[in-house]
């Protein structure tokens, strides 16, 4: 693999494991956040 | 407030990423591989950051038993697992072109990847007890004792002759040069705006959820 092949595989893994991390706790804030409204609706 | 944080940080972090990839030179041993820096050093300092949120909160939780304490706890616990294990992935990456090897039993690596799994089982007890209070507890305690391997992690290449290069730096001196300065700094405090960030929203998720 060429150095900048290495690089980016770095900067991609970062990327996906944050990212995928970030993504998951915004989805599962917004359920919550959609649960609670519709609690407090009925 | 929280859209001109997620701003902030998205802004800092592409301030960074540009720095890393473009604005900073090639090392003259490293070559192009002295990059992998940008992100493996600001990954392991917002691993310790998050440590010691975890170590705070835990103290704070077994003093208090305020379950807000508990909240910040599970969330510092949590980033710190990430963290470490993307220090632990990245610094793989760097290795197996630099050094050769994807893994060596260095005291460095052995260290960190002993945080990271300290980290891990301080998540595991939580979900693993019958009682939840229990279990909140032991999750303290586990943080609180996790963070006595940060300063081990960071003295590791002080105290023994390791194959991982030594502090850059330190209270003695900076031994980088001002081209590679700049952007190591400036994806330090990108990560550790990230670092508060995910640190607010984790916590309020499990504030939320009200969970165990």
């Amino acid at each position: 693999m060429s150095p900048w092949a290495w690089v980016l595989t770095a900067y991609g893994c970062a990327a996906l494991l944050v990212g995928v991390y970030a993504w998951r706790l915004w989805r599962r804030l917004r359920q919550v956040s959609r649960a609670r409204l519709g609690e407090g609706e009925t | 407030m929280r859209a001109f944080a997620v701003g902030g940080t998205a802004a800092l972090l592409s301030v960074g990423l540009f720095l890393a990839l473009w604005g900073s030179p090639p090392d003259a041993y490293q070559g192009e591989y002295v990059r992998i820096m940008y992100v493996h050093v600001p990954a392991a300092v917002s691993a310790y950051g998050a440590a010691a949120v975890a170590f705070g909160a835990g103290a704070l939780y077994l003093w208090r038993r305020d379950r807000r304490w508990d909240f910040v706890g599970r969330a510092g616990a949590e980033l710190a697992a990430l963290f470490s294990g993307l220090t632990l992935l990245t610094g793989m990456l760097w290795g197996k072109p630099v050094w050769g090897v994807w893994w060596a039993w260095d005291a460095r690596l052995v260290t960190t990847a002993v945080l990271f799994l300290l980290y891990v089982g301080c998540l595991l007890v939580r979900d693993l007890a019958d009682d939840p209070e229990r279990g909140r507890r032991l999750s303290a305690a586990v943080a609180v004792l996790a963070f006595l391997d940060v300063p081990v992690v960071h003295y590791s290449v002080v105290w023994f002759r390791t194959l991982h290069q030594g502090p850059s730096i330190s209270l003695q001196g900076v031994k980088l040069a001002p081209e590679f300065l700049l952007p190591l700094a400036v994806n330090a405090v990108a990560y550790l705006a990230l670092l508060s960030v995910l640190l607010a929203e984790r916590a309020r998720l499990a504030s939320l959820e009200g969970e165990r």
